[in-house]
């Protein structure tokens, strides 16, 4: 809910602080702000090479495979599964920052339980696609995959795939370590003996901010 | 330290409203859905036309960013300073990623007009693999 201001507050005339926000969390904004450029430089340079080429092969054509359908062509089934997973975990670390404005702490364990399970998850389906995908024969440097035009295609597709995703899934991998800390210090109570649950929030913002990613990553590797 | 007190607790006790979080989450997940229907009408009927379908995609991608940042983290609840730290430098995208784009076209029609080579061998067609042996899933 939107924090109640009175009218006429002079917020840059000293004494508070000018954004009303704790000092951590502000710079978990600005260190988010500086990796949205990181994953920015990636995503930018690979749309400047897809410009940069006359053909590029067909992301249905590349990613139609889903676990238990070997020889099914189900483009985008199993990618909106991880969109539906990651998305889901979302909400769940939402809940647990909401559990932890009321004081919850039994709450706030149970959210951090399924926000983790949900990144395990998520993990999972990405180890699936990266194996399947080996075993189709692409990796760093091999590509299968003929442009859509059926001319030849170069690395740069599956180069751009597997750095970014790769680099996206380290971001999902560490999200998880950071929510298992959370997890351990809340069920020590340190946020108790603390009086307030903001770990859990700025751990929430990295959280939410990997989702933010994948919504930029599903769509440029998948749907564009 | 008296400021200690208003600034390094945050609005950490104020109530939390979860209405807004589960309406996100159904936005999210419609959107989605959108851009997968369409994604499918297309590949069945060449329907709607691949550029007007990638601008469709682009805008709801954003509306994806904005609904995430907004609620997800909360931003569109904090005040408007905090809110402008954040929004202005995020606009610095907008000449990124005009900038790389323009450049990467520029540079694929100075390769076609004068790279005589690439420009062949983007209009060979190399010949469809034969039915893939059973792979290993």
């Amino acid at each position: 809910m939107a924090h109640v201001v009175p009218a006429g507050q002079k917020w840059w005339s000293g004494g508070k602080s000018p954004f009303n926000v704790e000092y951590g969390k502000l710079m978990m904004w600005y260190f988010l702000m500086s990796d949205s450029f990181t994953f920015g430089a990636f995503l930018i340079s690979y749309g400047t090479d897809r410009f940069a080429s006359n053909s590029w092969p067909d992301p249905n054509e590349a990613f139609k495979a889903f676990p238990g359908f070997p020889h099914t062509s189900l483009p985008l089934v199993f990618v909106s599964l991880m969109t539906f997973i990651l998305i889901m975990s979302s909400v769940t670390m939402v809940l647990a920052v909401a559990a932890g404005h009321s004081g919850d702490r039994k709450k706030v364990t149970l959210y951090m339980i399924l926000t983790i399970i949900g990144g395990l998850a998520f993990l999972s389906c990405q180890a699936w696609e990266w194996t399947h995908l080996w075993h189709e024969g692409a990796w760093w440097g091999r590509n299968p995959f003929q442009n859509a035009d059926h001319s030849q295609s170069t690395t740069n597709f599956t180069n751009f795939f597997f750095t970014i995703t790769g680099f996206h899934g380290f971001h999902v991998f560490s999200g998880v370590i950071v929510n298992v800390i959370m997890l351990i210090k809340n069920l020590r109570g340190d946020f108790v003996r603390k009086g307030h649950y903001l770990m859990i929030e700025k751990a929430g913002l990295y959280w939410h901010f990997v989702d933010l990613v994948w919504v930029f990553v599903f769509t440029c590797f998948y749907l564009l | 330290m008296s400021s200690m007190e208003t600034t390094g607790r945050d609005n950490a006790h104020t109530k939390f409203d979860t209405r807004p979080i589960w309406r996100t989450f159904w936005v999210l997940l419609v959107i989605t859905l959108v851009e997968i229907t369409l994604a499918t009408i297309h590949m069945k009927t060449e329907f709607p036309p691949k550029m007007v379908l990638n601008g469709i995609y682009l805008i709801l991608t954003c509306a994806k960013a904005f609904y995430i940042i907004a609620e997800f983290m909360h931003l569109r609840h904090e005040i408007k300073n905090m809110i402008m730290t954040i929004a202005v430098p995020a606009c610095l995208f907008i000449w990124f990623i005009l900038a790389f784009m323009i450049d990467g076209a520029s540079y694929n029609a100075l390769r076609n007009r004068y790279d005589r080579h690439y420009a062949d061998q983007s209009k060979v067609k190399v010949e469809q693999p034969a039915e893939k042996p059973n792979s290993p899933e």
